[in-house]
């Protein structure tokens, strides 16, 4: 009933463009957020011993002591004495061919992974019995930056993808008032010949979900296309900390779903900028 | 016969300027033939406008169909509306759609299924004479084939009142004529129909109509007394 002269509107374009760019942000938030878990799923559960002992003989006794007694907890899942030689290496570089005196005090090193959801504090307090001197590193503290970090680029995707929704929203909302103000005359017969508010809404309802979709498909594909050649690119990285940013199944269902969401949104923008409009006249 | 319009005491006044129409009361029988005259700018088409709905009264009550219209809540003007047809000063057809579709809109507008709007629509062509210009567009047509799809879309929904602002006035003299035929024709069939003109020519053409004649916008006639009783008509 609308004039649809015009063919491929710009507001197409501009939907086009905003989905294209809410995926995308959406995609980082939804990736950053499945490295922080992937991040705190492999470093919660870990944790290295130090055995300081100014005697080799009695340091290779207490760590074999601590490590049967760790082997011996059920919340450790697995416990591992770190090879001398690999120590060696290690510190090579550092202390040079001394490193190779046994009587140099390097401290004996026990990797232990923890089972789920296991009691760290129980695991210390069981080492701290053996070993009162013993250090124990928790891996997660030493990488709770990277975890914050992680933490905040997941916000702030989300807050672009919000952002970006009352974008578009805003959008749809002058679109409809410029549609209103284009349509003048023709709203005004349909008025006087007895249409609803609600009928001359659902007219640029579906002009503007029509938009929303078309554009939505254009920009959803682009956006997937290039999440795709992305994860690809990653994936052939092959490290263990960007490994963590490849999308879930769960991530590409919400992807895929976002895009009716758009439209959905610029039509219940769209219905409620025309019905508001029409209230304010007869 | 009962009254369809009852006009009580009516004033209009646009923004904080003098009234346009002042004390204005009559009624309007059903199925009555009335001509609206007065000079240009008498307040003709401003009285139209309250009584098509077009526009609330700044004062005086207005009773439509049996019911208070100045107070009626918005959401039931369009059920009021659809009993009304309105056949514009300046036609207002809708320029991208078809004379066809022009003339549907009323039953679209009522959510007729399309099945049920061919034949009315094809029905109506044939009556104002345009079945074989059903596809053009407004711009195409001539000023008398524009004003035919105006009173086509105006009664195709059978509306109980007919209002007709200035309809010849675009039109040669024998378009008028057929024209005011169309409207006798279709009050003949029960609709109230009223016609504002400044032609007076036109009001001896319908035998029974009656005048309401504004003048500077008030009725000249304030009394609502009318120049012929509608009781006069065959049909009333």
């Amino acid at each position: 009933m609308l004039d649809e002269a015009g063919g491929l509107r710009a507001m197409t374009w501009v939907m086009a463009i905003m989905l294209f760019l809410t995926l995308l942000a959406a995609a980082l938030g939804l990736g950053t957020r499945q490295s922080a878990n992937a991040l705190e799923r492999q470093l919660a559960g870990r944790l290295t011993v130090q055995l300081v002992e100014g005697s080799p003989a009695s340091r290779d006794a207490l760590a074999a002591r601590t490590l049967a007694a760790l082997r011996k907890l059920p919340a450790v899942r697995r416990a591992t004495a770190v090879d001398r030689g690999q120590l060696t290496r290690l510190l090579e570089p550092w202390l040079g061919s001394a490193v190779g005196d046994a009587d140099l005090p390097v401290p004996a090193m026990i990797d232990v992974d923890l089972a789920a959801g296991a009691d760290l504090d129980g695991v210390v307090a069981a080492v701290k019995r053996i070993s009162p001197t013993s250090r124990i590193d928790r891996h997660q503290r030493w990488m709770s930056p990277v975890s914050g970090f992680l933490d905040t680029l997941t916000w702030l995707a989300l807050a672009l993808v919000v952002l970006m929704l009352a974008a578009t929203a805003a959008v749809v909302v002058l679109a409809a008032r410029a549609g209103l103000e284009t349509h003048r005359a023709t709203i005004e017969v349909m008025h006087m010949l007895g249409s609803t508010d609600l009928q001359v809404a659902r007219l640029f309802q579906r002009r503007i979900a029509l938009d929303a979709a078309i554009g939505g498909i254009a920009g959803g594909a682009a956006a997937l296309m290039v999440l795709a050649v992305l994860g690809a690119r990653l994936a052939a990285l092959g490290s263990q900390l960007l490994g963590g940013l490849m999308l879930g199944v769960g991530d590409w269902i919400v992807l895929v779903l976002l895009p009716f969401g758009f439209v959905l949104l610029a039509t219940l923008a769209a219905r409620a900028t025309i019905v508001g409009a029409l209230r304010r006249s007869l | 016969m009962a009254n369809i319009v009852q006009f009580e005491n009516v004033g209009l006044r646009y923004g904080t300027g003098q009234e346009t129409l002042s004390d204005i009361s009559f009624t309007l029988g059903s199925g009555a033939f009335y001509f609206l005259t007065g000079a240009s700018g008498a307040g003709k088409t401003s009285l139209l406008k309250l009584l098509y709905l077009a526009q609330r009264p700044s004062r005086g009550i207005i009773r439509l169909f049996g019911e208070d219209a100045v107070t009626m809540p918005r959401n039931r003007l369009p059920g009021f509306r659809r009993r009304i047809g309105v056949v514009f000063q300046d036609f207002r057809l809708v320029p991208h759609l078809s004379a066809w579709d022009n003339i549907a809109l009323p039953l679209r507008v009522a959510g007729v299924p399309e099945d049920d709007v061919e034949q009315p629509v094809r029905e109506m062509l044939a009556w104002v004479g345009l079945a074989e210009r059903a596809a053009a567009r407004p711009a195409t047509l001539s000023g008398g084939e524009q004003q035919r799809v105006a009173i086509a879309r105006a009664v195709i929904g059978r509306p109980e009142v007919l209002v007709a602002d200035e309809p010849t006035g675009n039109v040669d003299p024998d378009m008028a004529d057929r024209l005011i035929h169309l409207f006798e024709s279709l009050n003949k069939l029960g609709t109230t129909v009223v016609v504002a003109t400044h032609d007076l020519q036109l009001l001896s053409q319908v035998q029974g109509a009656q005048m309401m004649r504004l003048d500077k916008g008030r009725l000249a006639d304030p009394t609502g007394v009318l120049r012929y009783p509608p009781t006069a008509r065959g049909h009333a």
